[in-house]
């Protein structure tokens, strides 16, 4: 017998119980639902928590100055005053670093003709806009020769952009003031939206750090380097280097400790991936319970199913079925059983899945090889499940399954 | 002329709660071909086992048994399987048709598990409805049949597969007597006219009458074999 009639004789088989049919595959609808919504939630979390670990930049690495002792207190990192221009300019020149951006930040009341905005002021090299992976929306970025000169320019993130100039002119060449200082708007950036921890990366003014040095906080230090490593594979060998950079510049010694700090950012990206991959894990566990529940009523019904049928199943010995005819028929009602039943719940899956993206507004991504997986897992369920009552029913004598009442 | 059943010292022992039951004891019967065997006897007899065993749905303790010329008594559950699908057609008491499901496709199945060609199924099935003269019901389900049209359809199974023998189990026991009669007069004109071999296991002597010879059971042997004229058509 082929496949072809085995499979139309099991469909026939389904169809003529369509309820019980139904009610069957509802086990294993809502476990495939299940995993498919748990997974799309997760691996959306993911996503969105990558994305916005990547949109701080590429192989990004920060350095920050370290804590300071006054009189006993120490002020945590970033006190200290202790990372100077010279030292961005020294860690430019090692090998695997592809650009080093120091930043000098400020925070200043800003005007411009007759609107006002307070926001933050970040003292920066031409190398930021490569570092931080951030395109300009408009005009061109500071030079190099500006950053030589302390150039009055400044570039605008969005919000301020829409604070300052809310009729939506162009602010590129007007002049806004900065703590009184005239700086002239030579470009904007393109909107990035919110950083991982809810801050508005928008709300930003960036000018040449010497600029910021120079007529903004007065300071010669610098309250971070922002460094690119060339490639992500080399951003832990930077990191070392760094390190070894610094304490010799800085001529801190073994028992010492460092008077600075070195990021890296990926630690943070793997950190919260494995969160992510965990709370997976544990969705998608749940969700295989439920599947396997749904298969054990495969089971079930399959197991009342062959002690219904049982003259049937005599009846089609009779006829001329084979044992092995028997148990692939009863079997293939099984895996169509768990199959179609695994295909509905991806559709239902799906609809949930959009719905949940809809109705809380959580960033979702249905993996194809999670749809692929769960409709496999669903007919493996359906062998697993389905083999013990199909044997059972290949087993029967023909002429005690006639005689049965 | 090689017989279609010739059955040699054929015994069926059962084992009862730790008691041995002798259902047959050693029977010798040869059916040629063209017959119209009534098997009859008291339940109890032996002769449900014995067509049982002709059915190749139960084997025998001891003795051999050859159908059409083969000695099939040692054969393997697939192999029987294979010779109750093309060479075996049964009618049983209580029709025995899959519910829910249309007179043709039931009629059909067993050509599904001789693997005949689907197109070839559906216009066999229709041919053998119309010569047991219920082509119009193709599309009824059992339930919306009478007892008569349901054994009608079930007779229709029986002849797809072109046996070589038609095993029936009180095909009438279920029926009103005006019915049965109709039946009857069914398998009496496929063994007249078309020469098929039948052989059935009846109490009623009002069904044996139409067969050619009548085999009487009891107790597990043979108690008369004769031929007989038939009752008037």
């Amino acid at each position: 017998m082929n496949t072809r009639a085995t499979l139309s004789l099991a469909m026939r088989a389904l169809l003529r119980n369509r309820s019980r049919s139904l009610l069957t595959m509802l086990g294993v609808i809502i476990g495939v639902a299940a995993v498919i919504v748990t997974v799309a939630i997760g691996v959306g979390a993911r996503t969105s928590v990558q994305q916005q670990i990547a949109s701080l930049g590429s192989n990004l690495l920060i350095v920050q100055p370290g804590s300071v002792t006054t009189s006993g207190a120490r002020t945590g990192y970033g006190g200290a005053s202790t990372l100077t221009p010279a030292d961005g300019l020294a860690v430019a020149t090692l090998p695997g670093v592809a650009a080093v951006s120091p930043t000098v930040t400020a925070r200043e009341q800003i005007v411009a003709g007759t609107q006002n905005w307070q926001t933050t002021i970040d003292g920066v090299a031409p190398t930021y806009t490569f570092v931080r992976s951030w395109p300009l929306a408009s005009g061109t970025f500071f030079s190099e020769q500006d950053v030589a000169s302390a150039a009055k320019v400044a570039v605008l993130g969005q919000t301020v952009v829409q604070n300052l100039y809310p009729d939506g002119s162009s602010p590129i060449g007007s002049s806004i003031l900065i703590d009184g200082v005239p700086f002239t708007v030579v470009g904007t950036l393109a909107p990035l939206g919110q950083s991982g921890m809810g801050q508005d990366q928008d709300d930003t003014v960036l000018v040449p750090y010497t600029s910021a040095m120079e007529r903004l906080t007065g300071q010669t230090t610098v309250s971070a380097l922002d460094v690119s490593a060339s490639s992500a594979a080399s951003v832990d060998t930077v990191q070392t280097e760094i390190t070894s950079l610094l304490e010799q510049r800085h001529r801190i010694v073994a028992p010492q400790p460092d008077d600075f700090q070195v990021r890296n950012l990926q630690d943070v990206a793997a950190a919260a991936s494995s969160t992510g991959a965990i709370m997976e894990f544990l969705l998608a566990g749940v969700a295989a319970v439920s599947l396997i529940v749904g298969g054990i009523g495969i089971m079930n019904i399959m197991l009342v199913s062959v002690t219904e049928r049982t003259r049937e199943i005599g009846l089609r010995m009779a006829l001329g079925a084979r044992a092995k005819t028997i148990l692939r028929q009863f079997l293939t009602e099984a895996v169509m059983l768990s199959t179609v039943g695994g295909t509905i719940g991806v559709c239902v899956g799906i609809v949930g899945t959009l719905l949940v993206s809809l109705l809380a507004k959580w960033s979702t991504v249905i993996p194809i090889s999670g749809v692929i997986a769960a409709v496999l897992f669903s007919a493996l369920v359906g062998i697993f499940f389905g083999y013990y009552p199909a044997r059972k029913a290949s087993l029967l004598s023909p002429i005690e399954a006639l005689r049965f009442e | 002329m090689r017989p279609v059943v010739d059955v040699r010292g054929v015994t069926k022992i059962y084992d009862l709660d730790g008691q041995s039951i002798r259902a047959l004891d050693g029977i010798d019967l040869t059916i040629d071909p063209g017959e119209f065997v009534a098997v009859m006897g008291p339940s109890g007899s032996g002769k449900s086992t014995f067509m049982h065993i002709v059915g190749m749905l139960d084997r025998p303790t001891a003795g051999t048994y050859s159908l059409e010329g083969t000695d099939v008594s040692q054969l393997d559950g697939d192999a029987r399987a294979d010779i109750r699908s093309r060479r075996l057609g049964f009618v049983f008491q209580a029709y025995n048709l899959l519910a829910r499901t249309s007179a043709i496709e039931n009629v059909e199945l067993p050509m599904v598990y001789a693997g005949v060609p689907a197109a070839d199924r559906r216009r066999i099935a229709l041919e053998k409805l119309e010569e047991v003269g219920v082509a119009q019901l193709k599309d009824h389900l059992p339930n919306q049949m009478s007892g008569g049209q349901q054994q009608r359809v079930a007779i229709a199974r029986s002849l797809v597969n072109d046996p070589g023998l038609i095993l029936a189990d009180e095909p009438t026991g279920a029926l009103d007597s005006k019915a049965a009669e109709s039946v009857m007069r069914l398998f009496r004109d496929l063994n007249e006219q078309r020469g098929i071999t039948i052989m059935l296991v009846t109490h009623e002597p009002d069904v044996a009458a139409h067969a050619k010879r009548v085999v009487t059971f009891r107790d597990g042997h043979i108690l008369s074999d004769a031929t007989q004229d038939r009752k008037a058509a």
